[in-house]
């Protein structure tokens, strides 16, 4: 399911790490929590399977998550405060647990955390949200999805990342209908291309000559193309030749 | 073998079909009670096995689509034939499965070989004789339902009328009329405008049993709508709204996806439905769409695992549920080959599981039992040592007796009650 080598932790149970820990570091816990539920979902949505189409139940599923979390991101002002980190290199080995997340409301509400979100905002602002700025970021940038959430997250203005985050975000979602090519090349731009058969280098190549969908997702694969065109070019009458056998069997 | 992704069992309960995710369809048929012991219960026996679907290459979406049998649904026996209903993800077919025990002899025009006559060396004429032969079981595609749907297809239902039968897949239903392929009508489309707002899609649907104006499907969100085709062509406006109101001190992040129903059944009385989303199975009243009439736990531990679910896709599976005939009992699938009966008037429940480790060929299966938290016993299996790729998605009731049918990935397993 996820791009191999990729290591993550995902801890459920009751573990109490709240009784070992000081107050103040258990209220960005649940935040980093819910931002590597987050980045999680976010990748999932992105690792799409190139020669089946995606499962659309479980896709607006887990948009709808990504939805809400950035609802309540939004609502705490945690967005905000995002959007002013600079972007670390991506670490997924610094996922954290999430295990309050996925506890209720209730046992949240609890006391196992302070409640107020402007008590959250203080502290972070902090000495000790030095090392948590860190954790923050970094767990805020995934490998996977860089060149996405990288322009959502360098932008100046908080209002037009909150809108670029929307757009990035139903663009996933025609993505996963239109199979436009452009987001195909760049989710794969890391990924070592001999693992593909002629068949995924065959979807690309059919699937440049749709037009429509590709504007909105240009300006994040600005980058890659450059190079992935020259050699998409250079195999194009190659690959022409292919496509007609495929055809005619 | 290969992943079985269907089982059904047919309207008499002789027959019993599975579909596979290579596209291939194996019936068994139970066989005739020894007279000799009358004690000993029929077995279930190979009968038929074709291929049903074969993988395609849609060109213009450069996308392949998979010949997995998501549903076969039986049409009611009207001949000596049998009709069965198989769908992929995009493609409906009708089959006819007959039998055929007798050869004809003695034809006039050609030889026992087949090989042509020649005409201006017959000087007599006979009449052709039948002779038996060792059973076959011929299974032919008579009617092929296809470019009806853009999206995954859920769901085939047959309609009690006998003539019509709805698919459904992820954001509309179509009605077929059995005889006609090259046409179907579009009776709920929630596709919106805007893709972009696509939040909710149709996860199963259903045919009530007894009225064929009525239908319900069911969406990922947790609700169901019961439509009347009578009110209107396109039933986007449902009759009732079957919806359980959110525990607000429940809620987390993953309400949502595991309230999202993946499966819904009436009853066999047609006053009843079910529904199974992620750990409960809820039996609801039609007559009442407020909250369900009764709601069965299936694995509740899960609820504080539901983080490494997300994570690992499962809570993303569709786990399907069924009645027993007489509508007592059902029945749904966990994990680690565990499946769960519950009874309705006592309320009693049972965890069984399916595995050849645990159950030898006529032994009785012993209750199973999740250890929860704190100390183990002795037969317990505590909940991290379960095995999350043994899945139960597919289970079937006899439609008369207690007979049960479970598939347990690549393996299926039929039990039936304990002989005296």
């Amino acid at each position: 399911m996820f791009v191999r080598g990729l290591k993550r932790k995902c801890f459920d149970g009751e573990e109490d790490i709240e009784g070992t820990l000081a107050g103040i570091k258990a209220i960005p816990s649940y935040n980093l929590q819910r931002q590597s539920l987050l980045d999680m979902s976010l990748v999932k949505l992105q690792l799409c399977h190139m020669l089946v189409e995606p499962n659309l139940c479980r896709s607006v599923l887990i948009a709808n998550t990504v939805r809400q979390i950035q609802e309540e991101m939004t609502q705490d002002g945690t967005w905000q405060m995002i959007n002013t980190q600079s972007t670390g290199q991506a670490s997924l080995d610094r996922l954290v647990s999430t295990d309050i997340l996925c506890r209720s409301s209730r046992e949240q509400a609890e006391g196992k955390h302070v409640p107020g979100y402007s008590t959250f905002n203080k502290d972070f602002e902090g000495d000790q949200a030095q090392d948590s700025l860190e954790t923050m970021s970094t767990a805020s940038s995934v490998q996977a999805p860089r060149n996405l959430q990288s322009n959502v997250w360098e932008m100046e203005n908080p209002q037009e990342n909150k809108g670029n985050f929307q757009k990035s975000l139903d663009q996933i979602f025609e993505t996963l209908e239109n199979k436009s090519p452009n987001s195909v090349e760049d989710l794969f731009s890391e990924v070592d291309n001999s693992y593909y058969d002629l068949d995924t280098m065959l979807t690309g190549m059919m699937s440049n000559t749709k037009t429509g969908h590709c504007d909105g997702l240009e300006t994040f694969s600005s980058p890659t193309t450059a190079t992935s065109s020259s050699n998409c070019k250079s195999d194009l009458n190659e690959l022409d030749h292919i496509v007609e056998i495929l055809v005619e069997s | 073998a290969d992943i079985i992704s269907t089982v059904e069992f047919n309207y008499s309960g002789d027959l019993l079909a599975t579909g596979d995710k290579g596209g291939r369809v194996v019936i068994f048929q139970r066989e005739q009670e020894n007279k000799s012991r009358p004690h000993s219960r029929g077995e279930y026996n190979v009968y038929s096995t074709f291929q049903s679907h074969e993988p395609e290459f849609d060109y213009l979406k450069s996308l392949e689509i998979e010949e997995k049998i998501n549903k076969i649904r039986w049409l009611p026996q009207q001949n000596a034939a049998h009709f069965l209903l198989s769908t992929n993800d995009k493609t409906i077919k009708l089959w006819k499965i007959s039998e055929r025990d007798k050869r004809a002899e003695g034809y006039n025009l050609k030889d026992e070989d087949g090989r042509l006559r020649d005409p201006f060396r017959i000087t007599a004429l006979r009449v052709p004789i039948l002779k038996p032969m060792d059973l076959m079981v011929e299974a032919s595609p008579r009617r092929i339902f296809a470019n009806a749907h853009t999206y995954h297809i859920n769901s085939i239902s047959v309609n009690s009328d006998h003539e019509t039968y709805l698919s459904a897949d992820d954001l509309r239903i179509n009605l077929w009329h059995l005889e006609i392929t090259d046409r179907s009508f579009n009776i709920v489309d929630i596709k919106p405008a805007n893709m972009e707002e696509l939040t909710e899609v149709i996860t199963a649907a259903e045919f009530h049993p007894h009225h064929c104006n009525l239908f319900v499907y069911s969406s990922s969100k947790g609700t169901v709508r019961l439509c009347d085709m009578r009110s209107s062509a396109l039933c986007d406006r449902h009759a009732k709204f079957f919806e359980e109101p959110e525990d607000p001190s429940s809620r987390s992040f993953f309400s949502e996806i595991i309230s999202s129903i993946s499966d819904v059944k009436f009853s066999h009385s047609g006053r009843y439905m079910m529904t199974r989303d992620y750990l409960s199975v809820k039996v609801w009243d039609l007559n009442m769409e407020n909250r369900p009439v009764e709601t069965y736990q299936v694995h509740e531990y899960l609820r504080s695992k539901l983080c490494s679910l997300y994570e690992n896709d499962c809570i993303f599976d569709k786990f399907e549920c069924c009645w027993n005939g007489s509508d007592s009992a059902i029945m749904t699938g966990s994990y680690n080959n565990f499946f769960r009966m519950f009874d309705r008037s006592t309320r009693r429940d049972i965890t069984l599981e399916a595995s050849r480790e645990s159950s030898k060929p006529r032994a009785i299966l012993k209750p199973r039992k999740v250890c929860t938290g704190g100390k183990r016993k002795k037969e317990e299996i505590s909940v991290d040592s379960l095995d999350f790729n043994k899945k139960i998605l597919h289970t079937a009731w006899h439609p008369v007796e207690n007979i049960i049918a479970v598939a347990a990935t690549n393996n299926l397993y039929i039990f039936q009650d304990k002989v005296n």
